[in-house]
């Protein structure tokens, strides 16, 4: 006898921890049959806002477009405006962006870590790695003023110089963290049962992936190579040594691994960039920001977010305030479309588990 | 798989370790965090650094910030008496106001915590609510972070040898780059309109500016000043004194910036065209107005705009008054003026050359004829020093003598000049004899930083070779046979301080008598009214006090139809309160006479 098919709403108060979304569900049983994404809970209209904002205004609106990895935002408009302005940016700034920006990606991870597993029961990982989180936040405190939005990276450079000592907190951070990851793969990837609660679950295949232009840890947990760190290398990324990390499995456990891995290339870049870190100034400074128009023009500047490429349309007509930016964010395919495909087929109790696996971040699909 | 993965279920099973470990969390309020130290928690502004100029405010893209009265605090030149305010449910805490705070008194501290029931005390003023703030600053911008930009674009200016050699404009100007970059200085704040005399609309023309709307710019400059390429070349610039961005840095040049806008109206008719006045139809009513200086100027031509039949009466060949006299060419050429004059008698004003009221015309002819009549007639009579031989042959006025210079006449000066004052009126004196060939010493009684005159200018003339004696005291010019200057005895002064509380005094040292042998001495500490042209009633009715005419805020004198203004009324003595007080007099003239035919 066929079930009579039900409707569940899962959300919009934060399924998982990935903010504020929600999906309509028909089920028959416990089996997903039809899923029906619907978001609209989170719209802050920073695109539109921004037109009303001169150039420097508009910065201290990035960082929120994404609230769990502000600094690739803050990346992204930086280099639109130099790219348009023809603003040269200083090697010391270029390589405290790139440790800023893998400081981030690893903050990131470490929610990812707590959010994953926590939408699968595993609630010690969340404790462990948010807590662990908080050292990087420190490190951020100490060094832009800011926790969690930090402002920091903006047009020219990044605001301020390293503190004294900054380098060997850093490092010291990393030996620790590096040393608690090992932790983390005890209680999580040796886990028999987020092993089962994982594999074969959220399948993304690489058709589906293409179809739906899947990007970041998703697009190479299904085996294809893709980074913009390595495709299109921006900031001192080609000067740097690292590997992207893939996996065949195309579900949730292949993410994970690929995650898993891409936490450990963090460090590993870290390293690196303290190590290779010149002297000199750190910001070509911008003009009175009253007066500061940049030339007419566009540009389209991509970073690799944790959760994938993010683009940024960036256009002046020659004024004071931007005349449109525009955010092509990773989560929103995820989030949106290809979430839809993926659930159908699933049990209602992996719901969370995909969603975390596929990097939904609500506000950065609204904006 | 196999059934049972007995690695998978031991091995999670490791976190057991982490039991007894110290927990990340502090248990608070028993303990609580220090925030790092570039922490960007509440604001703190120091309240006796503070302008007042609002950049904060302008910056803030959440409008969380408001400039409002506080108790205690007034309003000064450069101060606009207003402290910012902010409303912590609005802040990002950006920071953006702290990197933006000309004068750097802005800044975050390291609190973080504060737990109110009344959200009223959410908005607090930085500095009023928080003094201890001060003691727990994290978030500073230094001068060389901050995002205001201190250093002015330099003026090109002629080699100081170089420019005694003839009477070339010493100030080359601005090309229109380095305008626009010095424009985009300005942070719009507005402190300079409040001092100028006659309120001009800087921020808006340098914003014009900056935008390359150079032809607005002249539109807005025009709004309140008819002569401002003269402003532009030799005001005395009080706005630049408040600047905020002078407070850490060189002000803007606003003085250099009207030059430059003003400059790209090449001819009175290309001004002409880009101002477009709209002139009013006539009125029937007549104004006569006394003196063509800046001031008689000023009234007459927004008299002549709002539709007034406006007579200038000048007793000399050219208008323009202590400017076209008084002021040297190399620092504002002849054409400069004449293309001024030439469109503001474009627009209607006539002016009467030659013609001395009291002499050529009478006052009452004027009186009886006019709607109303005002007088704008300077101080034109130099007061002497008062000491032996100070008729003798050589022996002049500074002011007589640039008079004679820049109408073209000779005047022997010989080889060796003294200059005696400290006003800007010496300084030219003396730079113009260095131009005639002369080795020229200025004697002042106090010191060198006492002086009056232009700073600019000062530098200017020790630049050219001109030496400039302070805190001397001349006692007698000494004559030759034929009754010809020879030479200048003078006494040094010590500075005594003022008992009152005013400026230091000079004294002289008795026995410190020098002599300086010189073949020309000029006078240069000031000058006076002359108004024997008021005959009869009108020096009744007309009263002057102190040597001014009396007037009330309309720059009406004592007689109701009879307005006055410029160096005859205020004590500032400059070109731009000359300007103001004629603008001011048009308004009331306009106000009373408009009203009267209603």
């Amino acid at each position: 006898m066929r079930e009579k098919a039900t409707t569940l709403y899962i959300g919009p108060q934060h399924p998982g921890i990935t903010g504020n979304m929600m999906v309509r569900l028909k089920i028959e049983g416990d089996t997903i049959v039809k899923a029906t994404t619907e978001v609209g809970y989170l719209h802050r209209a920073f695109e539109k806002l921004q037109e009303k904002r001169n150039w420097l205004q508009s910065f201290t609106l990035m960082c929120r477009f994404c609230v769990p990895e502000t600094d690739p935002m803050e990346e992204l408009y930086a280099r639109a405006v130099e790219t348009i302005e023809g603003r040269e940016v200083p090697e010391r700034a270029k390589y405290i962006r790139v440790m800023v920006l893998e400081l981030a990606r690893l903050a990131s991870f470490m929610l990812w870590y707590g959010g994953q597993n926590g939408s699968l029961g595993l609630y010690t990982m969340g404790q462990w790695s948010v807590g662990d989180r908080n050292y990087i936040l420190d490190l951020f405190e100490e060094l832009t003023g800011g926790r969690v939005y930090h402002m920091y990276i903006w047009p020219g450079g990044v605001r301020r110089d390293l503190p004294k000592g900054f380098e060997q907190k850093v490092l010291k951070t990393m030996d620790y963290l590096e040393k608690r990851l090992d932790d983390y793969d005890d209680l999580m990837f040796d886990n028999a049962i987020f092993k089962k609660r994982t594999k074969g679950v959220g399948i993304v295949d690489k058709e589906t992936a293409i179809e739906h232009g899947v990007v970041g840890p998703v697009l190479r947990g299904c085996g294809i190579r893709s980074d913009i760190r390595i495709d299109d290398p921006y900031e001192v990324y080609d000067k740097l040594d690292f590997i992207v990390p893939t996996q065949e499995g195309a579900d949730i456990w292949a993410r994970a691994l690929v995650r898993r891995q891409e936490a450990r290339q963090s460090i590993r870049i870290i390293r690196q960039v303290i190590d290779m870190m010149p002297g000199g100034p750190v910001y070509n400074k911008i003009p009175n920001p009253q007066k500061w128009t940049l030339p007419k023009g566009d540009a389209y500047v991509r970073v690799e977010s944790v959760r994938g490429e993010v683009g940024l349309y960036a256009a002046s007509d020659g004024g004071l305030n931007p005349r449109r930016i525009h955010v092509r964010g990773a989560a929103y395919v995820h989030a949106i479309t290809l979430l839809e495909d993926v659930l159908v087929g699933e049990n209602i109790a992996d719901v969370s588990a995909i969603m975390n696996s596929l990097g939904t971040c609500p506000p950065e699909i609204e904006r | 798989m196999s059934f049972f993965d007995l690695k998978g279920t031991l091995k999670p099973l490791t976190a057991l370790k982490q039991f007894g470990k110290k927990p990340h969390t502090i248990s608070y309020p028993k303990e609580s965090i220090e925030a790092a130290e570039r922490y960007r928690g509440f604001h703190y502004n120091d309240l006796e650094e503070c302008i007042g100029c609002g950049n904060c405010s302008t910056i803030c893209q959440n409008k969380a910030i408001d400039m409002i009265k506080i108790e205690g605090i007034e309003g000064d030149k450069g101060d606009s008496g207003l402290r910012p305010r902010v409303d912590n449910g609005r802040c990002c805490w950006c920071a953006l106001c702290v990197e933006v705070c000309p004068t750097g008194s802005l800044s975050l501290t390291r609190d973080y915590l504060y737990v109110s029931d009344d959200p009223d005390t959410f908005l607090f003023v930085p500095g009023v609510d928080n003094p201890e703030g001060k003691d727990n600053l994290s978030f500073t911008t230094s001068t060389e972070q901050s995002l205001n930009v201190f250093n002015r674009v330099p003026m090109p200016e002629l080699e100081g040898m170089e420019r005694v050699k003839s009477f070339a404009e010493v100030v080359l100007g601005y090309n229109e780059e380095m305008a626009r970059e010095e424009a985009s200085r300005c942070i719009s704040c507005g402190l300079c309109t409040e001092v100028c005399p006659d309120h001009m609309h800087i921020p808006e023309y340098i914003n014009a500016i900056a935008t390359g709307n150079d032809e607005d710019a002249v539109r807005i400059i025009y709004d309140n000043n008819p002569l401002p390429e003269m402003c532009g070349k030799v005001c005395t610039r009080r706005c630049e004194d408040v600047c905020a961005i002078a407070v850490r840095g060189e002000a803007v040049a606003i003085r250099w910036l009207k030059r430059y806008a003003t400059e790209t109206a090449m001819t009175s008719d290309i001004t002409k065209e880009i101002v477009n006045p709209e002139i009013k139809e006539p009125n029937g009513y007549k104004v006569s107005i006394v003196g063509a200086g800046p001031s008689g100027l000023t009234a007459g031509y927004y008299l002549a705009l709002r539709g007034y039949d406006v007579t200038i009466y000048e007793a000399n060949a050219k208008a323009g008054g202590m400017t076209m006299y008084g002021i040297p060419k190399y620092r504002f050429p002849i054409d400069s003026l004449d293309k001024q004059i030439e469109y503001i008698e474009k627009i209607g004003v006539k002016i009467k050359y030659n013609t001395k009221v009291g002499k050529d015309i009478s006052f009452e002819k004027l009186y009886k004829e006019s709607d109303a009549v005002f007088m704008g007639v300077g101080f034109p009579q130099p007061w002497t020093l008062g000491i032996d031989g100070e008729d003798a042959k050589g022996s002049m006025q500074a002011v007589n003598f640039l008079h004679m210079v820049n109408s073209g006449e000779k005047v022997d000066i010989g080889k060796k000049v003294a200059v005696i004052g400290g006003g800007n009126v010496a300084i030219d004196a003396a730079r113009v004899s260095a131009r005639l060939g002369a080795e020229v010493t200025i004697l002042y009684r106090r010191r060198v930083q006492d002086m009056p005159a232009d700073w600019e200018e000062i530098e200017g003339a020790e630049q050219e070779g001109i030496d400039i004696v302070p805190q001397t005291i001349p006692v007698k010019i000494h004559t030759d046979d034929k009754g010809k200057v020879k030479a200048i005895e003078y006494l040094m002064a010590e500075m005594v301080p003022d008992e009152k509380g005013g400026r230091p005094k000079p004294v002289a040292i008795e026995g410190s008598n020098k002599i300086m042998e010189v073949d020309s001495v000029m006078g240069a500490i000031g000058q006076q009214g002359d108004y024997s042209f008021l005959e009869g009633e009108y020096a009744e009715k007309i009263q002057v006090e102190r040597g001014r005419f009396v007037v009330n805020e309309n720059q009406q004198t004592t007689d109701p139809k009879v307005y006055a203004g410029g160096d005859a009324v205020n004590r500032t003595a400059d070109a731009i309160s000359a300007i103001a007080d004629g603008f001011r007099a048009c308004k009331a003239i306009d106000a009373t006479l408009a009203g009267k035919k209603s």
